[in-house]
């Protein structure tokens, strides 16, 4: 039994959580609720002993080094801090209805790991320019960081479903909506699912019809129906405050990661800070964030606005993250890339 | 007085001091910022003219030139932009500054119990005891939980303010004095420091580097000799370490030496060198086979480049003209390869290009003798990334500054608690009333523990 395989069964562990964290809100069993916190630790276990194994695994190939070196490495460490966070806030709040929203990005970064072409999930050797202790520390602080923006992103996303929509829309609203939600869609399906805008539009157009499809069939529930699956989420004003501290906590933890990564780079190449695309839209993120935290705690903002503009800094992590692959720049000859 | 009036009051100055002193400009250009400084990212930077006009044409060649989006992070717009949010972070700390001073530096902080009161976030229950006993029973844990605390007497009891954390409030320009350390620690590099680059053959040395962004050439004031260059490859064909050998030298004298890898330079005098790149060179001397097509015997010989060798069978003479790195075949581009001259016994000299990847290339000219590349010393220069940055530690400074100021400005908060007990004969009435200028779902849950833990003590006797 080797640590891919383990890996590939922790995706589907990671499935059955989100699974049942879902069975549980939708159906009411709090009995599937607490299975699904054992399944999810269950799997958090077996993300930690697989990350242990494969870096065992690539001491006994004679190339030695933290598993932290690759994309699939990344996305597997990705899922495991998110999935770690979230179980200690589901302990801490009591509250398990954030699995529902949240549970599911850990598998999606499990199963875009195993599933995607082109992802490779052999262990490889390290390039010159990665041979740092700095590695461990960037990459860590950096996936601690991206963790912790995925949860406030799965938060925000609970807040504007429990909120609703407002009483009195602007009608340009309406129209700015879908819009943003199909270039943001488009963009992404780009970044992470094909290899050409034209195919990323035939992606884009579906997802962003099967959303509405599921706004419009949710506005249709049954009044009750709606009120019991919105009454097990937190009340708006916990919402809004965990989804700031996870925000501050990703922000933290963003902040020393671009700073590691910094001093790493005036190691390698004698300068600490070159504008090359991934450093670029790191700090693009590090602006988004910054404004989020200067607008709600010097301005008061709180809520719908912070919520969305979780969403956009959201947006700018995954960017970072996979996006910028497709744009020219030294992280792409190996760091994070494929 | 209406608003109209106030600002009317207000000098030209004093209004511009107030629009860079208000965070609704500092998130304004926090957006600017994020949203401009993608147009790098998706235009290459720093390319050559001719690469542009090729991508975007003639006309968008020259708007984009004009908005400097060819180098844009040193565009002054961009520059003016990163000017602005200085400006904006110094005098909004400066402006609010002077409001926290106020909190921060007084010798005995003022407590106002009705404002305690009216907090919602406070815990009444009673506790059995006067406010004698219980002063006694509660004023140690408040003294051990509170930096600061003070116990007043009331008419019909007491009260007891504590508070901690009160410098806390400082982490916010901790955070903003650090962003501006690395603006003044990226300026002293761009005035003080350099940045080039220098390609050494293995075995030479250089005096002076090439500068980036500019056509000169920089003396080093020392000699840098690289004496040797490995690269190493794992079984799979990529690199696996860069490795240069380099010597300073001193009036040629050496006086430093040190083995050169990625991620670990040499530093001397201020100035680090970092292994960036290597190449090949024309190497020195390669081993030649001649096969002779009448009697099949094959002759080895060892052969520099300029020297003539002769081939033995009376079949001519033959000189390494030159090494490429990019040899060309009917248009083909083969690889690397010598160029030579063959001058049969009696004949005209022709050229004959052995490329190094197909060894039995030379059979196609069905000449007398076939010409091949045996083996040969591969002799490699190493590209050399040099850089000078005195401001360097003025930015790790400001790195250092901004996490520390970035923890305490989000995860510690300056509390402020008060415990009143009025007596009502052998029992008391309590109140735990508490606030914090942050986390102010954390202090409601301290006030319930606190709560909870003094009407838990027990009567001390």
């Amino acid at each position: 039994m080797n640590s891919s395989l383990i890996l590939s069964l922790i995706t589907f562990v990671y499935g059955l959580a989100g699974f049942l964290y879902v069975f549980a809100w939708i159906f009411k069993k709090p009995s599937a609720g607490r299975l699904a916190t054992w399944v999810a630790l269950i799997g958090l276990i077996g993300n930690t002993a697989g990350i242990l194994m494969r870096w065992v695994e690539s001491y006994r190939m004679g190339i030695g080094h933290a598993p932290f070196s690759n994309l699939f490495e990344s996305l597997v460490f990705f899922a495991w801090t998110i999935t770690l966070i979230y179980l200690v806030i589901e302990r801490r709040a009591n509250n398990r209805i954030i699995g529902v929203f949240t549970m599911p990005i850990a598998f999606l970064a499990m199963a875009y790991a195993s599933l995607k072409p082109g992802i490779s999930n052999e262990i490889q050797p390290l390039l010159p320019a990665l041979k740092s202790n700095w590695l461990i520390a960037h990459v860590i602080t950096c996936f601690i960081g991206y963790a912790a923006f995925a949860l406030a992103f799965g938060i925000s996303a609970m807040y504007l479903i429990k909120q609703g929509r407002d009483e009195e829309e602007v009608t340009w609203m309406n129209f700015a909506k879908p819009l943003t939600l199909f270039v943001f869609v488009l963009l992404f399906s780009r970044v992470l699912l094909v290899g050409s805008w034209s195919m990323s539009v035939i992606v884009a157009v579906p997802i962003c019809i099967l959303f509405y499809i599921c706004v419009f069939l949710a506005r249709r529930l049954p009044g009750d129906l709606k009120d019991r699956l919105l009454a097990m989420f937190p009340e708006p004003p916990i919402l809004d405050e965990l989804g700031y501290q996870m925000t501050l906590f990703g922000f933290l933890f963003l902040s020393v990661g671009i700073i590691s990564g910094a001093v790493w780079a005036n190691s390698a190449w004698g300068r600490y800070w070159g504008w090359d695309p991934k450093e670029t839209w790191s700090l693009i993120t590090w602006f988004v964030y910054a404004t989020l935290l200067h607008a709600r705690f010097t301005r008061g903002w709180r809520g719908k606005r912070i919520a969305y503009l979780s969403l956009i800094g959201f947006a700018a992590v995954i960017f970072t993250y996979f996006g910028v692959n497709l744009l020219p720049g030294l992280h792409s000859y190996g760091a994070l890339g494929q | 007085m209406n608003s109209s009036e106030v600002r009317s009051d207000l000098s030209p100055l004093n209004q511009l001091w107030k629009t860079f002193a208000s965070v609704n400009l500092t998130i304004v250009l926090l957006l600017t910022l994020a949203a401009t400084s993608i147009i790098g990212t998706l235009i290459p930077q720093n390319e050559t003219p001719v690469a542009y006009v090729q991508a975007f044409g003639e006309f968008l060649y020259r708007l984009f030139a004009l908005l400097g989006l060819f180098d844009m992070y040193h565009s002054w717009w961009f520059r003016a932009l990163i000017l602005l949010l200085v400006a904006n972070i110094v005098i909004c700390s400066i402006d609010r500054l002077q409001a926290t001073w106020k909190i921060l530096f007084v010798r005995y902080p003022r407590f106002n119990i009705a404002r305690y009161r009216k907090l919602k976030n406070k815990v009444d229950y009673k506790d059995d005891g006067d406010a004698d006993q219980l002063k006694n029973r509660y004023q140690p844990v408040i003294a051990r939980g509170f930096r600061y605390h003070r116990l007043e007497d009331t008419d019909d009891g007491f009260a007891i303010y504590g508070e901690s954390g009160r410098w806390t409030r400082l982490g916010v320009y901790v955070v903003h004095s650090s962003v501006v350390l690395l603006l003044i620690g990226g300026l002293i590099g761009s005035i003080f420091g350099f940045d080039g680059f220098v390609n050494i053959p293995e075995g030479e040395s250089v005096k002076s580097i090439q500068l980036r962004d500019s056509d000169q050439k920089m003396p080093l004031g020392f000699e840098v000799r690289c004496d040797d260059f490995n690269v190493d490859f794992y079984d799979s064909g990529t690199p696996k370490e860069f490795r240069s050998r380099l010597t300073i030298l001193k009036q040629g004298k050496p006086v430093v030496q040190k083995d050169i890898i990625v991620n670990d330079p040499l530093r001397y005098g201020g100035i680090s060198f970092y292994q960036s790149s290597y190449g090949n060179m024309t190497p020195n001397e390669v081993i030649l086979t001649f096969t002779s097509q009448a009697t099949a015997k094959i002759y080895s010989q060892r052969a520099a480049i300029g020297s003539p060798v002769v081939i033995p069978e009376n079949l001519g003479t033959f000189v390494l003209k030159k090494y490429t790195q990019q040899a060309n075949f009917r248009g083909q581009n083969i690889g690397e390869a010598f160029i030579g001259i063959l001058t049969p016994f009696g004949g005209s000299p022709l050229e004959v290009t052995l490329p190094l990847r197909f060894p039995r290339f030379d059979r196609m000219r069905k000449g007398e003798v076939v010409i091949a590349i045996a083996d040969f010393l591969p002799r490699y220069y190493t590209g050399l990334q040099v850089s000078r940055d005195p401001g360097v530690w003025v930015v790790y400074i400001g790195f250092i500054l901004m996490i520390i100021g970035i923890y305490i400005s989000f995860f510690m908060s300056h509390q402020q608690i008060c415990v009143e007990v009025v007596s009502k004969g052998e029992a008391s009435d309590v109140m735990v009333a508490g606030t914090s200028n942050k986390n102010k779902m954390g202090m409601q849950k301290k006030v319930i523990r606190l709560s909870e833990r003094l009407a838990n003590l027990t009567p001390m006797e």
